[in-house]
């Protein structure tokens, strides 16, 4: 991806040729997007005014070309400027409108931003070339070396102090989306995504009824706790054992299967398992869900507007439904760290290995002396487990459960951020959450788009489009995911990443 | 008396093996000693890798029986004793004796101790290989880990269980001269290589008898020269019988102590390497007959 060859000139040369292209773009967005005819309250035609429009596409090719064509630079840097140039020509747009006018002097900020992502390129160029050298030399071995454990610190530190963060920048108001719209929802989708990799990504099982097990937790939660009253405490580990006890129970049966028979068979298990919901009215109330679940407390302390027995007044704070929505987001995030940990270690154990191994051949390993059913089976109990856990949390977040939530929909689009992410590693699928459940909330707000298609327009309804045509451009560049190269579990001398060429997809 | 004679480690009966109405192994019975390169031959297609899946438990017979002895040797008694005991294995003092039909694949080589190598390398391409070696340890490791639970919270006799298995996996990778290449992934090596790994994963599991399919197929002369020593060392420095498939004759001639000719699924000759490759029935087998009355009609119509 190295365009430098082609090109052959320097900044000079990219930046006439993408100033050229810029103006080729904006002579075609003229008449389409600059003028615009509308009827007036009199039936006229009259002529509207765009020309933001036309020049943030103008500015949206030009740093684009940019980016494409300046020498010396990494695919990854070429990204991220094209990505801040497009931030950028958004936002200007944006402002022209008149749509958000808080922020002072919006052409500066967006001028700012594209301009520091072009000095940053220029001043990385030459390491991303060297990286982008070494890369090409050693294959995929400097992956895991760039990434040293402060990075992990790092990130794990970062999103326990995102919520304090939005909190401290936003307030109480402006936070509650940031918290729980892309921190809360998209953290569930992670730990779904890491218990589904333990299934699909090591032991090379394609379950596509993955959302029954999730579905399973949180029953368990809304009707052990709206019947018995037992606490969200009590139930958070009984939901991972009830759903991995229906893991082992499909197991047992379905796990012979191989392949293609295999994903038709817990495809049906997702769909029994929500039918049954539906019918078994007695129990689950069926279509109308079971309302009222307990919320979640701080360990025995409510977030309630109290001056007695609220958080807030125990704590001596002033009263928000923040810090519900916060300590949900811990919640969530130390399950999902737990899955986490729980995979990463257990891939260092001989069942993990197994595991892995019989994704990659199980003739081979049942000659080994591998028992594969029973390893197998764990597998799909612990991937169940996970999904109880995670169940449990989406009930007593929405203190509402019914069986629209649990629909083969979710089970594509969990399986989607495995594939995506790259079977079976752990950071790719944390990032294919972000990007599809970030992706997915970010479309919904995107109000630019109405400028462009009309007021009628509604984004959240192309979401799937955006979605399914996100995934087949992924599948077509890079088939295996975001991360597609494995680390091994146990080294003799050097730990260098596997490419993905030889790692096998399982076949059930 | 020969080995295979007096010390028997493998004993397969009246094996027959039918797909629909194929017969691809009919009324089969052969020893395997204990100490012994025993190679099983014949034309494509005789059914030699049907006895092998039959053996480690990839097939079940339609009819016959295959007992091995883990220790001591077999002794027509004890087989008799436990084949009517319905059970699947007798431990005694003399011999730990096992019915390999009625056994899954994974008990086969776990309990029995019966490895083997496929004729299309099956090695876990997107692993390491020493993630390979270490896979075949996997029964020891369990359990030493306690069935995961102990390795999860770290015990000490776990960590010691794991470096004795790096141990015995650096060990075998240094007798294949694949120390360098321990890290690598198994699919990135050549095809040699790949060949000498699979048998060398096979020996991790601590196997009696080492069953290979063609381990010899697709190397150079010079590869083959060091297969030849491979397994010799393992017949006599690690005291582990062989069985093997071959169709190099010369691998076969120049390693095995005894050779079984196949042809048809029915055995055409059993003996020392010498005696067979006198046998007219195996010319006739191997290189087709000159005059159809000169040998048995059966044999003839081979390659």
């Amino acid at each position: 991806m190295d365009l430098r060859q082609e090109t052959g000139g320097g900044l000079w040369e990219a930046l006439r040729d993408a100033g050229a292209a810029a103006l080729v773009t904006a002579g075609l967005s003229f008449p389409i997007l600059a003028l615009r005819t509308v009827e007036n309250l009199d039936n006229k035609l009259e002529l509207e005014q765009r020309w933001p429009l036309m020049f943030g596409a103008a500015m949206l090719v030009f740093f684009g070309r940019l980016a494409a064509r300046v020498p010396g630079a990494g695919v990854a840097a070429r990204w991220i400027v094209f990505v801040c140039a497009a931030f950028a020509a958004i936002y200007l747009v944006i402002d022209a409108w008149g749509m958000d006018a808080d922020f002072p002097a919006p052409e500066l900020v967006a001028l700012a931003v594209a301009l520091a992502a072009m000095v940053g390129l220029w001043l990385t160029a030459p390491f991303a070339a060297t990286s982008a050298l070494a890369r090409k030399q050693q294959g995929a071995r400097a992956f895991l070396g760039a990434r040293s454990r402060h990075m992990e610190f790092a990130g794990v530190f970062a999103l326990f102090a995102f919520p304090l963060l939005a909190l401290w920048l936003l307030g109480p108001q402006g936070s509650l989306k940031w918290i729980n719209n892309y921190g809360v929802q998209i953290l569930i989708y992670v730990m779904l995504g890491w218990g589904l990799n333990i299934v699909v990504g090591l032991a090379g099982l394609l379950d596509l009824g993955y959302v029954a097990f999730y579905a399973v937790g949180a029953y368990t939660y809304a009707l052990l706790s709206t019947v018995f009253g037992l606490s969200f405490w009590i139930c958070l580990p009984l939901a991972g054992l009830f759903a991995a006890f229906w893991g082992v129970l499909l197991g047992i049966p379905v796990l012979r299967l191989r392949g293609d028979y295999l994903a038709i068979v817990t495809l049906g298990f997702g769909e029994i398992i929500r039918v049954v919901l539906i019918n078994w009215t007695d129990l689950t109330n069926g279509y109308a869900g079971i309302s009222s679940i307990p919320r979640i407390t701080f360990f025995g302390i409510p977030f309630i507007d109290d001056d007695e027995t609220g958080f807030a007044a125990r704590f001596g704070l002033e009263f928000s439904p923040i810090h519900r929505t916060i300590f949900l987001f811990y919640l969530i995030l130390c399950l999902a760290l737990l899955t986490n940990a729980a995979t990463l270690r257990l891939r260092r154990l001989p069942i993990g290995r197994a595991w892995e191994a019989l994704r990659e051949d199980e003739i081979a390993c049942r000659s080994l002396g591998v028992d594969t059913v029973s390893t197998k089976l764990t597998a799909f109990a612990l991937g169940a487990m996970f999904a109880g856990f995670a169940g449990a949390f989406f009930a007593v977040r929405q203190n509402f459960v019914s069986p629209e939530s649990f629909t083969f929909g979710e089970s594509a689009t969990i399986l989607a951020i495995v594939v995506l992410g790259g079977m079976g590693s752990q950071l790719g699928v944390a990032a294919a959450a972000v990007a599809l459940i970030g992706g997915m909330e970010i479309l919904r707000e995107l109000d630019i788009l109405k400028q462009v298609f009309g007021e009628s327009f509604d984004p959240a309804q192309y979401r799937m489009l955006v979605f399914g045509l996100a995934m087949v451009v992924m599948m077509i560049w890079k088939p295996r995911g975001v991360v597609s190269s494995r680390a091994p579990s146990i080294y003799l001398r050097s730990r260098a990443a596997i490419s993905g060429e030889h790692v096998g997809e399982g076949r059930g | 008396m020969t080995r295979w004679l007096s010390e028997p480690l493998l004993a397969v009966d009246h094996l027959s093996m039918r797909f629909g109405g194929l017969v691809a192994v009919d009324d089969f019975s052969f020893v395997a000693g204990r100490g012994d390169i025993t190679a099983l031959i014949g034309p494509n297609g005789a059914g030699k890798t049907t006895v092998f899946n039959c053996i480690t438990g990839f097939y079940k017979p339609t009819i016959g029986r295959i007992a091995l002895a883990r220790s001591g040797k077999i002794e027509a008694t004890g087989v008799e004793a436990l084949t009517r005991s319905g059970r699947r294995s007798a431990v005694s003092q003399t011999c730990d004796l096992y019915l390999l039909e009625r056994m899954p694949g994974h008990e086969i080589a776990r309990s029995a101790r019966v490895g083997r190598t496929f004729q299309n390398i099956r090695l876990f391409q997107g692993m390491t290989v020493l993630e390979n070696l270490i896979v075949a340890q996997h029964n020891e490791l369990m359990r030493a880990s306690l069935m995961t639970v102990g390795g999860l919270i770290g015990l000490p006799s776990y960590s010691q269980a794991e470096k004795l298995a790096l141990d015995k996996a650096a060990n075998w990778l240094e007798r294949i001269g694949l120390l360098d290449r321990a890290d690598d992934a198994a699919g990135a090596l050549p095809y040699g290589d790949q060949r000498r790994l699979e048998i060398a994963r096979a020996m991790c599991a601590d196997p009696v008898l080492l069953c290979l399919d063609e381990p010899a197929a697709g190397l150079n002369p010079r590869e083959s020269g060091e297969l030849n020593d491979l397994l010799l060392s393992i017949r006599d420095k690690d005291r582990v019988s062989i069985l093997l498939i071959e169709h190099d004759m010369s691998v076969v001639m120049k390693i095995s102590d005894h050779v079984v000719v196949l042809d048809y699924g029915r055995r055409i000759a059993d003996g020392a390497p010498v005696q067979v490759r006198e046998d007219p029935a195996v010319i006739a087998a191997y290189l087709g007959v000159a005059d159809a009355g000169e040998t048995k009609a059966s044999v003839g119509g081979g390659q």
